[in-house]
């Protein structure tokens, strides 16, 4: 396995992120401890469960074998300047320019992948804000504040209080929106889902889905309520560690998380994000992982467009002393500009997890795509742009507390002073 | 060192080779010492324009071992093309067909589209089939799907001995397509066929370039020399390329905490 070369593999790999919450009963607590303390408990995380498709395993067995094969260490510097001077980046190089010998060389690979961010983007920087519908999950992920076990307001906006915050966000001028949910197949059913597509379709232009894996059937219909892009986040592809830290739930079935991504191309979705949460588990495997796993769904999809997130783990509702470890902002930008030289058509999204700093200069260099106006709260978009005091009991909390408050019209008025051209939509939906 | 046990492999079958040599354009006495020179393994055949007159036959001058590569050249249309490759294969010529579809009699350039169609066919009917091809991404992914053996564009006009005219488009090829891509056509030097090597071309094919040359047999060793160098310095991975001169900026990561 590719974690054992890096991370620790103790039992208690969970052990940094769990709490317990006064709230719970005894029968309970006793169930999440069980389930923290002992594997056997838990379910196998490569058996499908009887409802999910099972699709053609090739790209999922090439990214694990070559995840596996993965040394960063064997990588030297000149393997480096090799990578660095190729015009195509060969998956090797692409090995080198994540591997710590690439370290020193952060600023020339910045420069090349700038050099291939303005051949394919040019100076655009596109903008979009996700919106929380639900926070209820039925996934226990020890790192995640929508956890099943986590103590937090848990709400579910029904179909006015979508439109309303729709209206607010629009208002504001976002054309391009994310919608998101707590990974509840029960609370937020496929026709829930649906209905919120629908109705994102009549504010803006594009309409992304960030929600639990589903079959290509529920994709098909998502895709003709108005959805077209798809992101799911691996989380980790290192199987150890994810086992480790996704004790509960239908998230824990691994290989089906993975092809999430295929099957929303074969229900017809136009494009697809991938990622990785950096400081799970070795970073440099997930990121090899991640690229590879885009690069590959885009080879066998040619008309699909990818794109990639870089998110690293941040401080929760209940545990703000969770951590990336050790990727730092110098590794999160070796691995987008490696990212960018391997993959340069791929879109490269940053989000409010980063601060304002660290954006402004990632735009230069690689991202694509920034969110703004964000609140990865439920239904609070009102008080949160206008100040005004909304509803308490109508609110959800925070999936995880972000960076980068800045507006949308603080983001376009920065992004135009850094020289970068902000762009609210770039693709029409027939 | 790299591994040099590095076969080409055509519907199963390996080869060592990386030269299929035309036999079109020149003396039959000749063939033999071609394809001794070439180190050739396969050797293609126009099986429409194969001269039928009484007399010697064109198969009597190719050694034994040499895989017989027919194909489809004088096809308008995939129809035609299907039937020659049959034909073909009921003269013994085996289940290798090279299809060469051309519409125009001026610059014999390939019909991309009754290519795909005719690829399709003659692979469901068995056939290891390598298509004759303009350089174009998306018809070479139609055609391996097809069930395309092999990839083979063209480098340039056939016997223009004009080089690598279409470098960029068959590099494309070569980084996106999963089947082997062999440069077929328009190579006149072997500087250009050891080039198209160290892009990563699978194989060459060449014809006018040896026929034309002042030597035969001598040109087709420097092919032959010209290929292995190319692959090897493929398979070995290419140097870099120092840049001197860069610009000095602002560094871009100055930002980083």
């Amino acid at each position: 396995m590719s974690g054992e070369t890096s991370m620790p593999q103790s039992e208690n790999l969970a052990a940094r992120y769990l709490v317990d919450s006064p709230h719970l009963g005894p029968a309970a607590l006793e169930r999440k401890h069980r389930v923290e303390q002992d594997p056997s408990v838990r379910a196998d995380i490569m058996g499908y469960l009887p409802d999910m498709d099972q699709i053609d395993p090739s790209i999922r067995n090439r990214v694990m074998a070559e995840m596996d094969a993965y040394d960063p260490a064997a990588y030297t510097a000149a393997d480096v300047r090799r990578a660095l001077s190729h015009d195509t980046c060969t998956l090797d190089d692409f090995k080198a320019l994540l591997s710590p010998a690439a370290e020193p060389f952060l600023e020339q690979m910045a420069q090349k992948a700038r050099l291939e961010t303005r051949k394919h983007f040019g100076n655009t920087v596109y903008i979009f804000t996700p919106l929380y519908i639900a926070n209820y999950c039925e996934n226990y992920c020890v790192y995640c504040g929508f956890n099943c076990y986590n103590d937090i307001r848990r709400i579910q906006l029904n179909a006015q209080q979508i439109e309303h915050e729709m209206q607010v966000i629009a208002d504001s001028g976002i054309e391009e929106i994310l919608l998101l949910t707590g990974e509840s197949p029960k609370k937020s059913n496929l026709e829930y889902i649906g209905e919120a597509c629908k109705l994102a379709r009549k504010y803006f232009r594009n309409v992304g889905l960030e929600v639990y894996p589903m079959n290509v059937n529920a994709y098909r219909y998502l895709h003709e309520c108005g959805a077209d892009y798809v992101t799911v986040f691996q989380e980790s592809y290192d199987r150890t560690v994810y086992e480790q830290l996704h004790l509960l739930g239908r998230k824990r079935i691994w290989p089906y998380r993975f092809e999430a991504q295929e099957r929303a191309l074969m229900g017809g979705m136009r494009g697809v994000g991938f990622s990785a949460l950096l400081g799970l588990a070795e970073f440099r495997h997930d990121a090899l992982a991640t690229g590879l796993h885009a690069y590959l769904l885009q080879r066998k999809y040619p008309h699909a467009e990818i794109s990639l997130s870089c998110p690293r783990l941040r401080p929760i509702v209940n545990n703000d002393a969770i951590n990336p470890l050790d990727v730092h902002e110098t590794q999160l930008c070796q691995v987008l500009c490696a990212y960018r030289i391997f993959l340069p058509f791929a879109g490269i999204v940053v989000s409010s997890r980063e601060t304002a700093r660290f954006r402004n200069g990632i735009v230069k260099i690689a991202a694509t795509k920034v969110s703004a106006g964000v609140s990865t709260g439920i239904g609070d978009h009102e008080e949160k742009y206008h100040g005004t005091s909304g509803d308490a009991d109508a609110e959800g909390d925070e999936q995880f507390e972000i960076a980068d408050a800045r507006s949308l019209q603080q983001m376009y008025a920065e992004l135009e002073e850094g020289g970068m051209q902000p762009v609210l939509n770039d693709y029409v939906y027939v | 060192m790299a591994n040099m046990n590095d076969p080409l492999v055509l519907g199963g079958r390996e080869f060592h080779s990386r030269f299929i040599l035309g036999s079109g354009k020149y003396s039959m006495d000749l063939i033999q010492a071609a394809v001794e020179q070439a180190g050739a393994e396969i050797i293609t055949l126009a099986v429409r324009r194969a001269n039928s007159a009484d007399g010697e036959s064109i198969l009597d001058h190719i050694p034994a071992g040499v895989t017989l590569l027919p194909n489809t050249s004088g096809a308008r249309n995939a129809q035609e093309a299907v039937r020659i490759a049959r034909l073909a294969r009921e003269l013994g010529c085996g289940d290798f067909v090279k299809i060469e579809i051309m519409r125009d009699s001026k610059y014999l350039l390939p019909d991309n589209a009754e290519t795909l169609k005719a690829t399709e066919i003659l692979a469901n009917d068995g056939f290891v089939v390598l298509p004759y091809m303009m350089p174009d991404l998306n018809y070479a992914r139609d055609l391996v799907n097809a069930g395309a053996a092999a990839v083979m564009p063209l480098a340039a006009p056939i016997g223009s001995n004009k080089g690598l005219a279409a470098r960029e488009f068959i590099q494309i090829l070569i980084d996106e397509v999963d089947a082997p891509i062999i440069v077929d056509a328009g190579i006149g030097r072997p500087s250009q066929a050891c080039e198209a090597m160290e892009m990563g071309a699978a194989a060459i094919m060449a014809n006018t370039a040896l026929a034309t040359a002042g030597d035969l047999p001598l040109m087709a060793d420097a092919f032959r020399k010209a290929i292995e160098a190319g692959r090897q310095a493929y398979v070995s991975g290419l140097g870099r390329v120092l840049v001197r001169g860069a610009a000095a900026s602002d560094p871009l990561t100055g930002f980083l905490r």
